[in-house]
């Protein structure tokens, strides 16, 4: 069995292309059906950044075919328009490209969580559609267990990779956590309002919205679960919020810091954390010097985003050779499935003549105690298990050397074990 | 008691010194040497338990009323304090503030004869136990609350200034560790009171006068108590807060290291 990798990704196609060989989860079972062929196995993963059809088959060209076929109808494009943006890969540098994938390596940013789960679901999918056997199953399977350990054991994950999640960072290090807290937001911006789903997802409880207008205000209330106040009564809820987020098209500051400091008496010491994403600015850089109050603007932010992924580009390095290793012991489980059935067949010829022959001496064993035929039925089995000792661990020896199907031919032919059963690969 | 006073003096002492080394590593690279770090922490610690069994197996009193003696009792509370946080990953970075310091002052306890037993002294065991271990719990509580209020001070000032690698090291949040100050301090301010209020007694029982320590300590006493009215009284929160908590552990610092000349017993 070979396993072949069709797909294309953001290194290589535009997202024009990609959408058009984007598919549902529900149409999984399907698509994995017609790649998986009469005797193949197949899973199918589609996210926003990547189409990918891994096959396994032992007619590893019929597989590729396939896949061009699935993702030709999948696009409605010809031939030639879509060649150039695929890849074909298989066997061992399919399995790293997969483990490279689950652990968030092959992502936009590295170390991106979302992938994982995807990964998960496409596999799950392809399962309950009956697509998968034995090689796909261990290598998703593996390739879960590399995502998982690239994100416990290196720090790729820990860091913002955006500014809405790096704002959210920021505040949990001023609060700690974040249950209770209370967003005021300032303007109904799209980068604000990122940043507000953020916080709300880590267990902020209380959202306000100010705008000039209120009517633009109450959409995003409502959709927060908060509520939409005047512009003129931000001062007076300044001295109930924990955490400031505004971005409105003001021309000068929206919050001087001698009103914040007139809000900070009601707060009696508890800090404010405010992050200013508006251009021009809204929040005056004064607010930073005051005592207890924590200003980031959208520079600031930027600085921490870019110093986040820079971290995660060095743990990169850390999980790339996690993902490699996982990628050789996958490669070490599919040579050894390449003398498995020779080894067995092996063993099963040397038993049979075992049996034979103490069957063929039985006549003349009969005088034997029952516990001196025990003696000599171990005694036979541990000769043949002594002999086949060597040949059983040279067999796996030349496997993970890459010769396996040569030394298992060999045997097959050395002892007659031409039955016809032949290798998974 | 010698040399089984060596024999478990020293895995502590390098349990205390390999935790602090590995935590100055876990600022430098966050996530790798943390979980080294609390293990030489509890293993230093159960040493260094081992050692005070020890030392209250072989004496004939209470054997940490002398400044060596009481110094390592500061120390094994001031961890065994520190391991109730610490084994938290949030809090883990306290170790940074506590453990170099921990390493520091269990050396000086061993090199000033404070990990033996034969220290004499004219006061009943049960008075010592009461009075030196009062006062000493409640000082490796304020030990706790100085290293949280170290942390604090740092972590606003990175924060302030936009610090790069903010959200490198792994720091509870201000507000949390504002609120463990405060906590802490309250704690071990009643512990203080009557450790003092011991002390005074027995002052007062046999007509004795004040020395620079209890003076020092009195002292230290007004601090912390105008520490909790500020907060819960007067709202005092976040830098100022820590400020005053940094404070009196200096008044701390001085009663055990600037009045080692005192002969307090």
């Amino acid at each position: 069995m070979r396993v072949v990798l069709v797909g294309t990704s953001h290194h290589r196609a535009p997202v024009a292309l990609r959408e058009r060989m984007h598919f549902q989860l529900q149409e999984v079972s399907e698509i994995t059906g017609r790649l998986a062929g009469p005797s193949g196995e197949a899973v199918a993963l589609s996210t926003c950044n990547r189409t990918e059809l891994y096959v396994a088959d032992t007619d590893p060209e019929a597989a590729v075919e396939r896949a061009y076929a699935e993702l030709l109808l999948l696009s409605d494009l010809s031939e030639t328009e879509l060649a150039p943006v695929l890849y074909t890969v298989s066997d061992e540098p399919a399995a790293l490209h997969l483990f490279r994938v689950a652990a968030g390596l092959d992502s936009l940013v590295p170390g991106e969580g979302q992938i994982l789960g995807q990964v998960r679901l496409a596999f799950e999918h392809a399962r309950e559609a009956g697509a998968t056997g034995p090689i796909l199953n261990r290598l998703f399977r593996q390739a879960l267990r590399a995502g998982k350990r690239v994100r416990t054991e290196t720090a790729i994950a820990e860091n913002p990779a955006s500014v809405s999640s790096a704002a959210a960072e920021l505040a949990s290090r001023v609060f700690g956590e974040l249950e209770g807290c209370r967003i005021l937001v300032i303007g109904a911006g799209k980068i604000s309002e990122l940043a507000a789903v953020n916080l709300i997802s880590r267990g902020v409880d209380t959202v306000l919205v100010a705008n000039r207008t209120i009517e633009r205000a109450e959409p995003l209330a409502r959709r927060f679960g908060g509520r939409a106040i005047a512009f003129d009564a931000v001062e007076d809820e300044l001295g109930r919020s924990d955490i400031v987020i505004s971005s409105t098209s003001a021309p000068g500051f929206v919050l001087t810091a001698a009103q914040v400091q007139r809000a900070l008496r009601a707060r009696k010491g508890r800090p404010i954390f405010f992050i200013d994403i508006a251009v021009p600015r809204d929040l005056d850089p004064a607010i930073n010097q005051l005592e207890g109050c924590y200003l980031y603007d959208i520079d600031d932010l930027r600085d921490v985003v870019e110093e986040s992924l820079a971290d995660r580009r060095r743990e990169a390095v850390r999980a790339e050779g996690i993902v490699t290793e996982e990628a050789v012991r996958f490669q070490e489980w599919q040579q050894e499935l390449d003398v498995v059935p020779a080894i067995a067949s092996l063993r099963q010829h040397a038993e049979e003549i075992r049996a034979a022959e103490l069957a063929r001496v039985a006549g003349r064993l009969d005088g034997l105690s029952p516990r001196e035929r025990r003696v000599v039925e171990a005694l036979t089995a541990q000769i043949v298990n002594k002999l086949l000792h060597t040949p059983t661990v040279r067999m796996k020896e030349a496997a993970g050397a890459a010769n396996g199907l040569a030394y298992a031919e060999a045997v097959r032919h050395l002892f007659g074990l031409d039955d016809g059963t032949q290798g998974t690969r | 008691m010698g040399e089984l006073a060596l024999v478990l003096f020293w895995p502590a002492l390098v349990g205390y010194g390999e935790a602090a080394v590995a935590y100055a590593g876990e600022v430098v690279r966050p996530g790798t040497l943390g979980r080294y770090a609390i293990w030489g922490v509890r293993l230093g610690w159960l040493a260094q338990t081992a050692l005070l069994i020890a030392q209250a197996a072989h004496a004939a009193g209470f054997p940490w009323s002398s400044w060596g003696g009481s110094l390592n009792l500061f120390v094994w509370m001031s961890v065994g304090v520190y391991l109730i946080w610490g084994c938290r990953p949030p809090y883990r970075l306290l170790g940074l503030a506590v453990m170099p310091p921990a390493a520091v002052l269990l050396a000086l306890a061993w090199a000033s004869g404070g990990v033996e037993s034969d220290h004499r002294s004219d006061f009943g065991s049960v008075f010592l136990a009461f009075h030196v271990g009062l006062v000493i719990a409640a000082f490796a509580a304020f030990a706790l609350a100085a290293a949280m209020a170290a942390l604090y001070v740092w972590q606003d000032r990175r924060l302030k200034r936009h610090a790069r690698g903010v959200l490198r090291t792994r720091l509870p949040g201000l507000s949390a560790l504002d609120r463990l100050i405060a906590r802490t301090i309250a704690v071990a301010l009643p512990a203080l009171t009557l450790g003092i209020g011991v002390g005074l007694a027995r002052l007062g029982s046999e007509d004795a006068s004040l020395d620079p320590i209890i003076v020092v300590t009195l002292v230290t006493w007004v601090v912390y108590a105008a520490f909790l009215f500020a907060r819960y009284e007067l709202g005092w929160r976040g830098r100022r807060s820590a400020y005053l908590a940094l404070a009196g552990f200096l008044l701390v610092v001085v009663i055990r290291i600037g009045l080692v000349p005192v002969d307090h017993f």
